[in-house]
């Protein structure tokens, strides 16, 4: 490929960067805005700030537990899925299951659902079809855990295939020829040369999980409510409270900066296919 | 190559999963589908009409709108965010100084919740408070106005979903193309390949599948998007905005028409379903060097 000048890339994603962040600057500036001031005429630059919508949201202990299960509920979540479209796609890749073609068409198809009228199924499974004793799926966390592997399984088991796809069959073959089990060249040979792709799907799935909303409204009411659900008590079409919504929203995007700041480092090129010569 | 059933084995908890929490819910909705069913209504009760409810979505034009609506919305947000996402995964394989920093600023927009977005945007485009039609009368003298120039709020809508979701479309890329094989593309080099053979004849086919399945998210979630549209214009003015996923949402709460909105649910899934098994058939099916 031919060299590009690094300093001009870098000077084009400074601007990108610019109209990437426009509205998350737009969004702090909301929430450091008393909620008279939000309606005089718009301003880019910030001249005061007035942190008590902050001060209001942080000593709220109910949105710390909302804050809580969202970490928990995302990442649960998040990590059982990629472990199951991990298995999944091994297997879809490399053995002969009948039929598996139109198996793995099917899984994408849970994804399509509109929510609006899925609501009720899922609300009848949580309250009456999962009932055992005084035990029921609705408002709890690994309801959620499992509710949301139907959207992202599927789009977990789509995103992976073709990266397990990619690493060469042979690699396994020269493995299993040396004595290795199917275990360990799933742990041992699979998993390392996978590892861009999981790290993105297990990024993207734990987005995912963390961004719903509507489940999440329906199917909690308290104990395992989510922090997205937790604001938009403070949307709603009538009258917004601007300012805590929008402070909510700022301190929710830290745990989720954290987090891509550890996996991303994962998504690295180079590592892979030095292995296989032909 | 081990047993077939240690295969079976390995794709058991997914399908036990999406059998209980996808098949179940959706032979529900299948069911309400051929009833009558205002469940706040002066009749609460399910009444079997047969197919009545997908007789009349023939003739719906509210219906039939929303559908053409939001297929020009899936279509022109989707194909952008490819577009855009290729290159910028494309931009990422390069060494320049701030990439790690930059990569992370780019996937910000994934981490606000729909809902939150909506919200924004909304503050950010309202004529007379929003900064942005501030500056484009200001600066070009373009009076924009979501609330009643229609085409406008559609492309404001589109606007945000490719702000929102192209980040996802570079890091699905990315990983695809960060697992790529070297040997090809310095071998191309080697017989002298120019970089739009490179790209047509060596990367394209290569991470077909992986713009294949990044698609396919996109358009489904496009096809069902309500919180940040709602937010955003609540469908309006009139009707230019009402997609299927917020038109769906409005027959089943406001109308409580359940039993209709199932009927519509239906055959929005099925031709979602239909759409993606053409794509998935023309595209790559045939020319995946997969064993089957």
């Amino acid at each position: 490929m031919r060299k590009s000048n690094p300093l001009l890339m870098t000077l084009f994603w400074l601007l990108l960067s610019i109209a990437t962040l426009f509205p998350i600057y737009w969004l702090f500036v909301i929430s450091v805005k008393p909620a008279v001031d939000l309606f005089t005429a718009p301003s880019v630059i910030l001249d005061s700030f007035y942190w008590n919508n902050y001060a209001k949201v942080l000593t709220d202990d109910t949105l710390r537990r909302y804050m809580l299960n969202s970490v928990i509920i995302s990442s649960g979540n998040a990590v059982l899925v990629t472990v199951l479209a991990f298995m999944a796609c091994y297997a879809l890749s490399r053995y002969d299951l009948a039929g598996k073609e139109n198996i793995f068409f099917w899984t994408i198809t849970n994804r399509m659902a509109p929510a609006a009228v899925f609501l009720l199924p899922f609300f009848l499974l949580f309250t009456q079809v999962f009932a055992i004793g005084d035990f029921r799926l609705y408002d709890t966390r690994i309801g959620m855990i499992l509710l949301y592997c139907t959207f992202n399984l599927p789009f977990a088991i789509w995103t992976l295939r073709p990266t397990i796809d990619a690493i060469p069959r042979e690699l396994d073959e020269a493995a299993t020829v040396d004595g290795a089990s199917s275990w360990q060249v799933i742990t041992e040979i699979v998993f390392p040369l996978a590892r861009p792709g999981l790290a993105v799907t297990l990024i993207l799935t734990w987005v995912f999980a963390w961004n719903e909303f509507l489940l999440a409204a329906t199917l909690t009411s308290f104990n395992a409510r989510t922090i997205t659900t937790g604001l938009s008590e403070y949307v709603t079409t009538t009258g917004t409270e601007w300012g805590t919504m929008a402070s909510i929203a700022i301190i929710t995007l830290i745990p989720a900066i954290v987090v891509f700041a550890v996996v991303q480092r994962h998504i690295v090129a180079g590592l892979t296919f030095g292995a296989v010569k032909e | 190559m081990g047993s077939n059933r240690t295969g079976w084995l390995l794709l058991t908890p997914t399908l036990v999963i999406l059998g209980v929490f996808g098949i179940l819910p959706f032979i529900y909705v299948l069911w309400v589908a051929f009833h009558q069913w205002n469940a706040f209504g002066a009749n609460p009760y399910m009444i079997y009409n047969g197919a009545d409810n997908f007789r009349r979505l023939v003739f719906d034009t509210e219906f039939l709108e929303s559908i053409w609506f939001t297929f020009q919305f899936g279509f022109f947000a989707v194909v952008s965010e490819i577009v855009l996402g290729y290159f910028l995964a494309q931009f990422l394989m390069r060494d320049f100084p701030g990439k790690a920093v930059f990569r992370t600023l780019h996937t910000l927009p994934l981490i606000v919740a729909p809902i939150v977005v909506g919200s924004v945007w909304r503050l950010m485009m309202t004529p007379s408070i929003g900064i942005i039609p501030y500056f484009l009368d200001a600066w070009f003298g373009y009076q924009l106005n979501i609330g009643s120039n229609a085409g406008a709020a559609f492309v404001v809508t589109v606007i945000m979903d490719i702000w929102h979701w192209t980040p996802l479309v570079t890091l699905t890329l990315l990983a695809a193309i960060v697992a790529l094989p070297k040997d090809p593309f310095e071998q191309a080099q080697i017989d002298g390949a120019n970089r739009w053979q490179i790209f047509w004849h060596i990367t394209l086919p290569m991470i077909r599948p992986a713009i294949l399945a990044t698609v396919f998210i996109r358009l489904m979630d496009a096809l069902r998007t309500v919180d940040e549209i709602w937010m955003l214009t609540g469908g309006g003015p009139g009707s230019a905005t009402r997609y299927i996923g917020l038109h769906i949402w409005k027959v089943v709460f406001p109308k409580t028409d359940y039993g209709y909105g199932s009927a519509i649910s239906v055959i929005v899934l099925y031709l979602t379903l239909v759409l993606c098994w053409l794509l998935y058939v023309g595209l790559v099916a045939p020319r995946n060097g997969r064993r089957t």
